[in-house]
């Protein structure tokens, strides 16, 4: 299971980038691996404004639907269009091309709230033992 | 006993032995006492089957029995033969007693059946894809409703045509009763029996979600889909169809390519018997781009480890036991057996049966009008019509009430009760089931009313 | 014969021209006035079979022949009550009085069925020990939309529309999803762990601004609801009203009545308890049961006794309105009276007892080996989990699937929700000791195999005619209908 360390985490198993001035998201590792196939992904509009901790799309395996929280508020810049076609991508490479949304953080502060790579392990591991 | 619990003393013995408990009563022991003292179920002991088998035949008795009755009533369920093998089929106990097919590798004849029913839904409604059935045509169209305003949250006012079937505009009412946002407008009809576009150009707004018209509508008359739904897409909105009697759609064009964004329909008319309204089955057809929106169960094509085709339930996420309550609607069913009823049906009629019942029933349900016009008998509702039309008859219910007593005459259905503006309306249904004989009774009742009517009262 | 045939769709069957069921023409065409041209069909209806009967005929029987069915083997689904369904009631909802009756003949002409509705509601009256019953509602899902908007209904009539409903997280989907149509929105009630509702925790979380605690007693895990008076009190308390579920009838029949309990309105689940089959999906029946005090919101049309003639009140001011074309699947209520006249009261009540001995048989049987969440008296039907072959890395899902191998279905997999990896059983009581035993069996061998051989679990079925099937690849590429070649359309 992958935890890479340059990406801050959040409780609700998303994974935030931040990269120029945007913030890239998708779901982690541990969260792929808990849904199973991902059979489908809906997104929200670009543009749309999102609030930390809001609800901002919905991903579907077979048998299950999750919630997609927003890390930090902000902006819509671009979603992953290619996930329409090739839901697969958030198993196969879920921090690279299983990206969903980018967004412009409305404060630079909210990133900083989130878990490390460390602290998400932790995390997961006490989930795990759950 | 009734017969249908297998045990005898020496089994449950044997069992409350395994348990470890003395009686069948421990077994309810920790249920209150107080439940427990009032719950006998007050009702007769039980009979054979012989005895259940006279019982049900009495009553059976005691409604019109089909030979001696005539009946031209159509008005939402349609008098249509069906075919000896589709019951044989039905009677199949894998097919009959079979559960949801919810693990498909036992499930393969009930999946592939609905696969195929999905199928015939499509063509003939023209549209992409269909699910494997809603209840019934009435609620189906408050789920395209529903439907509507999924694809569409931001508006809220439904138009629905007065000549929709009133039973279907009522179902629709009772759905979107507990939801917030939504406004029912009612779009009137001309002369002619068809919507009134104009009125609907004039009403349509920048709040309006969705057009529904009966086709063929509650007068058995085509309106013009095409131009409706021309209209409903230039305001931003959805057009919907609803179809009581979708025989006519092997001769009508199809609410697909009239520009329909959803066409829902009541499926009895393909091999349901009448069975005084139900069970029936509803048809549900879409386009591809809207599938995730679209409620109900819906059949795919997979293949197995071994790659042979098969079929799974499939988008199974947009439902309740998912969603919970943000399924896309609550319904946990489609409607079984009787879409295997409507498949059966329609593989067997096919492509060219299909277009000769319903050519016979345009022209059975075309002669009988002229030749009731020829009578004397005034009709109504002038615009192009598939096997239902309507006269008007002076004094039309008494003479309808007196066919009913003296000749067990059914003249069709009595407009009046449910369009007060139309008291002496006649709504008349003819099949590939009337013969001469039941067209010339019918002909000759409407034909002379009036004499009729004042010596039955005189 | 002993070999299931291939088959491919009825659409890949067949030859140009062939018609399975001629239709002769009656008259001239031509001597009727065609519509128009911008109305007629704009295709030939190609696409559509052309096959003979016989072709129809063994196309369906070979269908036939890949499916289980309660005819076959035992369905030992939770909360789906699958009895035997009684041939008998076949035969009596085909008579041709019953069959075919056209819904809107005068009510005159169709007294024999309506005496039967008016017997069939009677009969759903003493079971529940409420006051009214009504029978459109055409499945349990319709019946619950119906019970909520009855709710509804009662609440805006009596000046607080309220928000609110709540719901236990056992429950089953169509409870919430069914409150979400009615405008409600839900709040969890949780359970205690013994896996039942308290009071104390209802009392809580109720204020005047929830309508309604949707219940489903036994719960969705097979547990009388001991509270039930209680938890009924505390929602009556702040002028709430109580919805049971009733899936799990057929534990209750002589043994408490829901009106008894302080409920207020519920659905039968007429092809659970009352032995309508399945259908391989349907139809089913969801009659809804109220008391008094939610009689005037009932949907039209209503049945009403007038001397010695029954027909159909069309209005009535509060109802909250019409919810099917006609009168509901009354083909299913049939059938349902069928069963219901057959086996009279005592036998009613005989089932129940019946199906709780089943159930707690197999509970007693596979309790240990299969790890069982709550030690709280099963009734008529038992939960376990997937717990104890977590090391082996065999789920609940593949224990259901090597089930297949040995020619039973699965019992209900991953409901409810509160255990992880539930294995839910209902024999209910038309099973033999026997099969039972058989199920038993099956269900040891297995769990050792998870033990000793799990690459065998894990990968199975083996033994059906499809291995297991690729609903990822269903989900992700969805193909949902035959299409016609390109060329078959041109050649029109």
């Amino acid at each position: 299971m992958q935890f890479p360390a340059d990406l801050r985490y959040t409780k609700e198993h998303e994974w935030l980038r931040l990269q120029g001035g945007e913030a890239v998201v998708g779901i982690t590792d541990f969260a792929q691996d808990a849904l199973g196939d991902v059979v489908f992904v809906e997104l929200p509009a670009v543009g749309t404004v999102l609030t930390q901790g809001q609800t901002f799309g919905v991903v579907e395996s077979n048998k299950t639907v999750s919630d997609l929280f927003a890390p930090v508020s902000g902006k819509v810049l671009a979603v992953n269009q290619a996930l329409r076609d090739e839901p697969e991508a958030v198993n196969q490479d879920p921090y690279g091309a299983g990206w969903m949304v980018k967004i412009a953080p409305a404060s630079a502060s909210d990133a900083g709230g989130l878990l490390d790579a460390a602290a998400y392990q932790a995390f997961v591991a006490a989930e795990k033992a759950k | 006993m009734s017969g249908y619990s297998p045990h005898t003393p020496a089994d449950i013995a044997a069992m409350l032995a395994a348990i470890g408990i003395r009686s069948l009563d421990d077994l309810v022991a920790h249920v209150p006492a107080n439940l427990r003292a009032k719950a006998t179920v007050d009702l007769p002991a039980g009979l054979t089957e012989p005895e259940l088998r006279a019982r049900l035949s009495a009553l059976a008795e005691r409604n019109l029995a089909p030979d001696l009755g005539v009946v031209f009533l159509g008005a939402g369920a349609y008098p249509h033969h069906t075919p000896t093998l589709v019951d044989q089929i039905l009677l199949r106990s894998e097919f009959a007693t079979a559960y949801t097919p919810y693990q498909p590798e036992v499930s393969q004849g009930t999946l592939q059946a609905v696969f195929e029913f999905q199928t015939f839904v499509a063509l003939l409604t023209g549209l992409e894809v269909a699910n494997a059935s809603m209840y019934d045509g009435a609620s189906a169209t408050a789920e395209a409703v529903l439907m509507a305003r999924r694809l569409l949250p931001d508006r809220g006012t439904v138009w629905l045509s007065r000549a929709l079937h009133p039973h279907y505009r009522a179902v629709v009412a009772t759905y979107v009763r507990g939801l917030p946002g939504i406004t029912l407008r009612e779009l009137p009809f001309g002369a002619d029996g068809r919507s009134d576009l104009s009125a609907l150009r004039a009403g349509l707004g920048s709040d309006a979600l969705c057009v529904v018209l009966g086709y063929p509508n509650v007068f058995g008359v085509l309106d013009d889909v095409a131009g409706a739904a021309a209209l409903a897409h230039d305001a931003g909105a959805l057009a919907i169809t609803a179809t009581t009697e979708p025989l006519a759609f092997a001769l009508a064009r199809s609410p697909g390519a009239s520009g329909v964004d959803i066409a829902v329909a009541d499926g009895q008319s393909f091999g349901l018997p009448l069975g005084y309204g139900g069970p029936s089955v509803g048809l549900f057809a879409v386009q591809e781009r809207h599938v995730r929106a679209m409620p109900g169960r819906v059949v795919g094509e997979t293949a197995d480890t071994n790659g042979r085709r098969g079929y799974v339930l499939t988008l199974a996420t947009r439902e309740q036991h998912i969603r919970r309550e943000r399924a896309t609607s609550n319904i946990c069913t489609n409607q079984g057996l009787c879409t295997l009823a409507v498949t059966t049906y329609l593989s067997l009629l096919g492509r060219h049966g299909l277009r000769q019942l319903a050519e016979v029933n345009y022209a059975a349900a075309h002669a009988t009008a002229t030749r009731l016009q020829a009578a004397g008998v005034e009709r109504l509702m002038t615009g192009p019509f598939f096997n239902e039309f309507v006269v008007r008859v002076p004094d039309a219910v008494a003479r309808w009430e007196q066919l009913v007593q003296e000749e067990r005459l059914v003249a069709g259905f009595p407009l009046g009760r449910w369009y007060p503006e139309l008291p002496d309306a006649l709504l008349l249904c003819v099949t590939e089931t009337h013969g001469p004989a039941e067209i010339d009774r019918l002909v000759g009742a409407l034909a002379s009313p009036a004499r009729s009517a004042r010596a039955a009262r005189g | 014969m002993g070999k299931l045939l291939d088959e491919p769709l009825i659409f890949e069957r067949g030859s140009r021209g062939r018609a399975g069921w001629p239709i002769p023409q009656a008259m001239d065409p031509a001597s009727v006035e065609p519509l128009p041209a911008e109305l007629r069909r704009e295709d030939d209806l190609s696409g559509l079979p052309e096959v003979s009967e016989l072709e129809v005929l063994r196309h369906y029987l070979r269908l036939s022949q890949w499916n289980y069915s309660a005819a076959t083997a035992m369905y030992p689904l939770g909360s789906c009550t699958m009895k035997y369904n009684p041939v008998v009631n076949e035969a009596v909802v085909r008579l041709p009085g019953f069959a075919r009756l056209h819904p809107l003949v005068p009510d005159v002409l169709a007294q024999g069925t309506l005496e039967l509705l008016a017997a069939l509601e009677t009969a759903l009256k003493a079971v529940s020990g409420l006051d009214h019953i009504a029978l459109q509602p055409a499945a349990g899902a319709q019946g619950e939309l119906l019970g909520m908007l009855l709710v509804r209904a009662y609440h805006i009539d009596h000046g607080n529309a309220r928000k609110r409903v709540l719901i236990p997280a056992s429950a089953h989907g169509t409870n919430p999803a069914s409150s979400a149509l009615c405008g409600y929105t839900v709040t969890e009630v949780p359970m205690n762990a013994r896996g039942l509702l308290e009071a104390e925790a209802v009392a809580n979380l109720m204020t005047d601004d929830v309508a309604a605690l949707m219940v489903t007693n036994p719960s969705t895990l097979g547990l009388f609801e001991e509270e039930i008076e209680k938890v009924a009190a505390a929602v009556h308390a702040k002028g709430g009203l109580v919805y049971m579920d009733g899936a799990n009838m057929n534990a209750l029949m002589g043994v408490a009545r829901p009106g008894d309990m302080g409920v207020d309105v519920m659905q039968f689940n007429l092809h659970k308890t009352f032995s309508t089959p399945h259908g391989g999906g349907g139809p089913g029946a969801g009659p809804v049961a109220v008391r008094q005090s939610l009689a005037e919101y009932l949907p039209v049309p209503r049945l009403m006794r007038f001397g010695d003639r029954l027909a159909w009140e069309e209005e009535a001011p509060k109802s909250v309105g019409r919810l099917h074309g006609f009168y509901g699947n009354v083909g299913i209520l049939v059938r349902a009276y069928a069963y219901i006249a057959r086996l009279g009261g005592p036998g009613l009540e005989e089932a129940t007892r019946l199906a709780l001995l089943n159930a707690n048989y197999l509970r007693a049987r596979l309790r240990g080996t299969y790890h069982l969440p709550f030690e709280t008296p099963s009734m008529h039907e038992c939960v376990f989990s997937d717990r104890n072959f977590q090391d082996h890395h065999v789920t609940t899902l593949d224990i259901a699937k090597r089930l297949l191998d040995y020619g039973f279905y699965a019992p209900t997999i991953y409901f409810p929700l509160v255990v992880k990896g539930a294995l839910m059983i209902e024999p209910t009581e038309t099973e033999s000791r026997e099969t039972l035993d058989e199920f038993v069996e099956a269900l040891l061998r297995i769990a050792e195999e998870a033990r000793t051989d799990p690459d065998k679990v894990c990968n199975a079925p083996h033994e059906t005619r499809w291995t297991r099937l690729d609903e990822t690849r269903a989900a992700r590429r969805p193909v949902l209908r035959w299409r016609p070649k390109p060329a078959d359309r041109q050649e029109n």
